[in-house]
């Protein structure tokens, strides 16, 4: 995880059809635990979501065969279940429920071991690349987490 | 699920609106325009369309809809106005059993 460019995934572990997990370390020093709290660091729960969200949205990047990006819509039925600390490993599962029209409906999986430490469903809505640029920045991002694009 | 008959898919698509949006359900009608009439925005939508593939088995293609729409192929009443909604569903539900 680099939490100061909102690059939450490290590494995709496996990717099926329907389903993406990726692992996220959580660094042991960040100017985000200097505010969240001091003398007493934690992964902000709207850093959890945002992992959900990118392992989702990884999925349905390369079920497009990265030809159409996807943007968070909405976070339904979140739960923190637990607190995440400096240097945790995490395992993200992204797991897709519904690909519509112009939308998908995933369900997101943050795991520290074999511990849930959150989960949501999450909506995304999927659209073309506004720019070529920003496709070849994402299909760079992509292969650099191991996502064969 | 089996075609169901059309005055029942009106319903049907209405309770989905009127609960996912919070829309009165009296406001719903064949004539009301789901934007225009009854507010429904972007978001709102995306759940209707949700609800909608799940309930019937289908998926709806919001995307050619509004890809139509824009280019000047079809009007907006023809996917966007309850009444033809409903018919735009019925057809979708009948060529998923062709």
């Amino acid at each position: 995880m680099r939490l100061e460019y909102f690059e939450m995934i490290d590494r995709v572990t496996s990717r099926e059809e329907a389903r993406l997990v990726a692992e996220a370390r959580v660094p042991e020093a960040s100017p985000v635990f200097e505010g969240h709290f001091p003398g007493f660091p934690l992964l902000p729960g709207v850093l959890m979501v945002e992992t959900m969200a990118q392992a989702c949205g990884w999925l349905m990047l390369a079920r497009s065969g990265f030809t159409r990006m996807a943007l968070l819509a909405k976070v339904g039925e979140a739960k923190m279940r637990g607190m995440v600390k400096p240097g945790a490993i995490l395992t993200v599962t992204a797991e897709l429920i519904h690909d519509g029209s112009g939308y998908a409906v995933l369900k997101g999986i943050l795991a520290d071991g074999n511990t849930r430490v959150a989960e949501a469903e999450l909506t995304l809505r999927t659209m073309t690349f506004p720019s070529p640029d920003l496709e070849q920045a994402v299909r760079t991002r992509a292969a650099a987490i191991g996502l064969a694009a | 699920m089996s075609q169901a008959a059309p005055d029942q898919t009106f319903e049907t698509i209405a309770d989905i609106i009127a609960e996912t949006a919070n829309v009165d359900r009296a406001k719903i009608t064949p004539e009301a325009h789901v934007i225009n009439d009854l507010g429904i925005d972007s978001l709102d939508f995306l759940d209707i369309v949700f609800e909608i593939d799940k309930r019937f088995g289908i998926k709806v293609p919001v995307e050619a809809w509004t890809e139509q729409v824009n280019s000047g192929k079809a009007p907006a009443e023809q996917f966007f106005v309850m009444g033809p909604l409903a018919e735009r569903i019925e057809e979708l539900v009948a060529a998923k059993q062709a």
